[in-house]
């Protein structure tokens, strides 16, 4: 009897790990509760989804220039956002000078943009940088204050919108950083009196809550000054900020402080550096450097604060948008006028962090783990 | 010929780096006593001036207004006195479920957002980068003006079988009535939980001499609950359930979680987790891999890898970042203000302030709890951190 | 150079200027160097003040501190208007963040007391009631058992509220919010059942309303509730000028003065109108200010009867009736002192 080979039956070929079943098997469906938690998360995003984008954009109404044109029938109601754009914007910022803020804007992306062209040296980026630190707040306070230069003057009480929002978010981080930085030297200063004094500035800011700082500079600021004495509002809130971020500031710079080791000072004095110029030219380069996403995160803090001064009555960006969802004219829009201010703070939030993240990368000269 | 020897001059006293420190303390000191000085001199002249009453005893006067929500009795005749105890029990009623659930969430969501499946991961980083880029002040409103505003009235309520109601008056739930009886059922519980230490004591000394495990989270369970469910049938049930009835205008009877506290809880809650598990991520990310490999060579599953290998190491790189969380939280319960909710700033420091025209005495009460809260706060932390540090050898 | 002497020098400066500051001025110069009034007033309440989409004001109380700016600059135009919560207003009017609270302020003891302020007078006579759905069917307060009540914190309303439903054995929940705006919202919503405030605001706030007519005002009104302009205590002269400039509108209405016709009134023989205008007598030196101040406040301004109508009464969408704030010779309370 002749017995014939039979060849063993062919195995299946290998699971594919390549190509969109490969990457699909490997990322949704790789155990038994993946697969389960997969299926949950796709159920809910086809609950959520379908709706949203509905409200959002096929139901939504886009056109027209009144309340009629937005009838009830379960679509967003745009046409109130362009409405009040303007106001949105500006607040109540006098119709014929709003040039005046963009010029300012203008000027100010004009003359940032070389900062953020990595082919622009260094050096010619730091001295940039410093000037625009310097200069640019000057102009912007002129261009929008007014009162010189021909220019009519608009108070402070007018300024509103995103326009305050940016005011007070970029004043508040020019000023919270320097500040910040003397509170952290002064928290690890040699001299005890000094370091008692800043340990105890930080933590009171720190442990009070933003609402009582804003009120208690609002309203109750003049009963400590001399009679009489009082300045604009406005300032005010910003001092209130200004004061409280730079406690934060000075945490995450005392963390930077901290990570710089101890033979970088040893040297700088064995070199006859003294005290400041140990700090400036030795260790805060090294140290902010290490810091910069702290700093940052404190700036996207900042920002978000911005929104407080609501409860005191300046008509940010979004005390605007809620003030213009109580008009009798354009009631029960409030979802709308949530949605696009939260998505403004949004754009500015995020695409901050995304900037911190790239710097951090770029900046990491050391060993990265 | 030789050179004439120098002598060092002596350095004027004012460079001597020991005089200058000492010089500059007695500046930087002596300004701060006179600006506080300053401070205080203007004020008590503006006061006597504008002869506004001044001191702490308006505390024990008549508040003679109501507060929605309060934890200890409180009606109209209560003192102002009793009004800051009522608000500072809001406050840290809202601040603890918010620490709470923001933990709880937070760190579901971190891990998620390591999850190998790639949906519940971009799902995980969605919900972090949507809810920490937006004011937290924005959410609040959008909880509260939009989104349960869509409740039904109170005649329209959604009924859980007749027992639970949510209407836009707050959700409504049945209420515990304690009969006499049930502080058995309380020792029970009590029993239970000092049996529960000695067990665990036990079988970690077992499993320390013998390697033997010993079941001790189900045992530890079953002792926790049936123990009180037992005495609880013993004693025949000495617990009935007062159930919210429509009267009137409302519901009335059960325990009530009113809106404001519902956007605000739901508010700090969202916004504080969303940073909690970008820090639970880090922490995780912080632990080498290597761990990882090393105990699934060993044999261990990956739930256990997490729980008794990862966690415990992250914890350390986790805690103090997770400290200044809850700290945030808490003070930024204080934006309850804005809806409406009694707390601190809202109830003392918004209405009692008002109506007693006492703005200085009120203010700084309300800064010193929280001042207090917030240091208290990082000495708990401090102190728990102290524990799972590493102890270098 | 001796570091301590420049020490010495610095701590003394600083503490001169600790000590040399309880004497400083009073509220009237300050005022007047200043240029203008800092004004507080409501954050939205349409009929007394309102922001329209410019951030221009306009309202009853507005127009009172127009008209104090009127007497003091001769330009009713020179006034800064802060819009304040209920419970920041009395702080801000404490600390000298404003100069002039009008901000339908009831009078009460405490306040004209221990909170160390000065009412003015009363520009409006009003009493408190309870803003309601159609729907719920209830025809007067003593029907508002068990109700949900929206109130704003830090008024005499919310002391008010619980007065009344402790008298009356009721029982109630209350919702206190710091801005009227969000009282309105929340009633719509149907968060509370009622709103309560002063019955002017309810009129303000129903025409804020999506379906104004869904809502009735109820007849009973449980409070007195005297509003009028405040200023801090220990300036008599300011003092002086807010409370005449009130005195003096109410007297022009009387004297049927109108902003229209004011100038043809300068030739009137009544030697009340003689002197009111500036015409006869020096009434503007007895106040420190332009001797036909009296004459500017009504000409850019108006007189009492035509800030109401212009407002809140007919000439507004609000309707309010005159009633209570009618001449005490029509038979309201309105009543100023002669111009003696």
């Amino acid at each position: 009897m002749a017995e014939s080979h039979t060849p063993h039956p062919d195995l299946p070929p290998p699971v594919s790990t390549i190509g969109v079943p490969g990457w699909l098997r490997r990322n949704l469906f790789s155990s038994p509760l993946n697969i389960a938690l997969t299926i949950l998360a796709a159920y809910l995003l086809y609950i959520a989804i379908p709706p949203l984008l509905r409200w959002v954009f096929w139901d939504a109404h886009w056109r027209g220039d009144s309340r009629a044109d937005c009838p009830a029938d379960g679509g967003a109601c745009w046409v109130f956002i362009r409405v009040h754009f303007e106001q949105f914007m500006y607040g109540f910022y006098p119709d014929e000078q709003r040039w005046r803020v963009k010029t300012a804007l203008a000027v100010l992306i004009l003359s940032a943009a070389p900062l953020f062209i990595r082919s622009v040296p260094g050096k010619i980026k730091m001295r940039l940088g410093l000037g625009l630190l310097a200069v640019y707040p000057v102009i912007a306070f002129v261009l929008f204050k007014g009162g010189v230069l021909g220019l009519p003057a608009v108070d402070t009480s007018k300024w509103g919108g995103l326009l305050l929002t940016l005011v007070i978010a970029g004043v508040g981080m020019t000023a919270a950083l320097p500040l910040g930085v003397l509170l952290a030297l002064g928290r690890r200063s040699q001299l005890p009196a000094i370091q008692t004094l800043c340990v105890t500035f930080i933590e009171f800011w720190r442990g009070v809550p933003l609402i009582t700082v804003l009120f208690m500079s609002s309203v109750m600021l003049p009963l400590f000054l001399p009679a009489g004495v009082s300045f604009d509002k406005l300032l005010r809130a910003l001092i209130g900020i200004t004061l409280f971020q730079a406690a934060y500031m000075a945490e995450v710079v005392r963390g930077g402080l901290q990570a710089i080791p101890k033979g970088q000072i040893e040297a700088a004095a064995a070199l006859g550096l003294g005290y400041w110029k140990t700090m400036g030219l030795i260790v805060l380069p090294q140290a902010l450097k290490l810091v910069i996403p702290g700093i940052v995160n404190t700036f996207i803090a900042l920002f978000k604060d911005t929104s407080l001064v609501l409860i005191i009555g300046l008509f940010d960006l979004m005390n605007i948008v809620h003030n213009a969802t109580t008009n009798p004219d354009w009631l029960g829009f409030s979802t709308e006028g949530y949605v696009f201010t939260a998505t403004v703070y949004w754009l500015f939030c995020f695409s901050m962090s995304r900037y911190s993240q790239s710097l951090e990368k770029r900046l990491h000269t050391g060993h990265k783990r | 010929m030789t050179e004439p020897i120098s002598t060092p001059v002596k350095p004027p006293i004012w460079n001597n780096p020991q005089v200058r420190a000492i010089m500059f303390q007695i500046i930087a000191l002596v300004a701060t006593v006179t600006f506080g000085l300053y401070i205080f001199q203007n004020t008590q002249a503006n006061l006597r001036q504008l002869g506004i009453a001044s001191g702490f005893d308006f505390l024990s006067s008549h508040s003679g207004f109501g507060i929605v929500q309060s934890l200890i009795p409180y009606s109209e005749s209560s003192s102002y006195g009793r009004v800051f105890w009522v608000a500072l029990l809001n406050t840290l009623l809202v601040s603890v479920l918010g620490v709470l659930f923001a933990t709880l969430i937070g760190f579901i969501v971190g891990i998620a957002r390591l999850s190998k499946n790639w949906l519940i991961s971009r799902l995980a980083l969605v919900y972090i980068e949507a809810f920490r880029n937006i004011p937290l002040l924005l959410q609040i409103f959008f909880w509260y003006f939009a989104v349960l505003r869509a409740m039904p009235a109170p005649r329209q309520s959604f009924s859980l079988g007749e027992a639970a109601f949510l209407n836009i008056r707050g959700l409504y739930l049945p209420a515990p009535q304690f009969q006499p009886g049930f502080g058995g059922v309380l020792a029970a519980f009590g029993i239970a939980v000092v049996l529960v230490i000695f067990l665990s004591r036990w079988a970690h000394q077992r499993q320390m001499a013998t390697g033997q495990q010993f079941p001790t989270l189900r045992a530890a369970l079953a002792l926790l609950l049936g123990l009180p469910l037992l005495i609880f049938w013993l004693a025949g049930s000495p617990l009935t359930w007062q159930y919210p009835e429509l009267q009137g205008f409302n519901f009335r009877g059960g325990w009530v979680v009113i809106p404001e506290m519902a956007s605000l809880l739901l508010a700090i809650t969202l916004y504080t987790a969303a940073f909690i598990a970008e820090i639970v991520r880090a922490g995780i990310q912080a632990v080498s891999h290597g761990q990882t490999e090393a105990s699934f060579s060993l044999g261990i599953n990956s739930s256990k890898t997490l729980r008794l290998i990862i966690l415990p190491q992250a914890l350390r790189v986790i805690i103090p970042p997770l400290t200044n969380q809850y700290l945030n939280l808490t003070k930024n319960s204080s934006l309850a203000a804005a809806i409406g909710y009694p707390d601190l700033v809202s109830a003392f420091a918004g209405t009692v302030l008002n109506q007693t025209g006492q703005a200085i005495e009120c203010i700084a009460i309300t800064m010193a709890v929280y001042l207090t809260i917030s240091l208290l706060i990082s000495l708990l932390m401090n102190l728990y951190n102290r524990q799972v540090a590493l102890v270098e050898r | 150079m001796n570091p301590f002497k420049t020490l010495t020098a610095a701590a003394t400066v600083l503490l001169l200027t600790a000590t040399g500051v309880a004497q400083a001025g009073a509220a009237l110069n300050a005022i007047k160097e200043r240029g203008f009034i800092k004004c507080g007033v409501s954050d939205g309440l349409p009929g007394f003040s309102y922001a329209d989409e410019k951030g221009n004001y306009n309202g009853i109380d507005v127009d009172v501190c127009r008209a104090v700016a009127a007497a003091v600059f001769g330009d009713a135009t020179k006034v800064k208007f802060t819009p304040l919560t209920a419970k920041e207003r009395l702080t801000a009017l404490q600390s000298g963040e404003i100069d002039v609270l009008s901000r339908n302020t009831t009078w009460t003891s405490s306040r004209d007391s221990a909170q160390g302020m000065n009412f003015t007078g009363i520009t409006y006579y009003d009493g408190q009631g309870f803003l309601v759905n159609k729907k719920l069917g209830v025809k007067n307060a003593k029907g508002l058992d068990g109700a949900t009540v929206c109130v704003q914190a830090g008024t005499t309303t919310e002391l008010n509220l619980s007065d009344y439903f402790r008298a009356n054995k009721m029982k109630y929940t209350p919702i206190s919010y710091d801005k009227s705006d969000e009282s309105a919202k929340s009633l719509e919503a149907g968060r509370c059942d009622v709103l309560t405030s002063d019955q002017s605001q309810l009129y303000a706030q129903r025409i804020k309303l999506a379906k104004p007519d869904d809502y009735i005002v109820l007849p009973d009104v449980i409070s007195k509730e005297p509003l009028g302009p405040v200023v801090r205590h220990g300036d008599d002269d300011w003092y002086d000028i807010v409370k005449w400039t009130l005195f003096v509108m109410v007297n022009a209405e009387e004297l049927g003065i109108t902003s229209k016709n004011v100038e043809e009134m300068k030739k009137s023989t009544n030697p009340d109108v003689k002197r009111l205008l500036g015409v006869e007598g020096d009434k503007g030196k007895d106040f420190g200010l332009a001797n036909d101040w009296m004459a500017v406040v009504i000409k850019q301004v108006g007189n009492y009867g035509e800030i109401f109508e212009r407002n809140v009464g007919k000439g507004s969408p609000l309707k309010i009736e005159r009633g209570l704030n009618a001449l005490w010779n029509q038979g309201g309370l309105q009543y100023a002192p002669p111009m003696r």
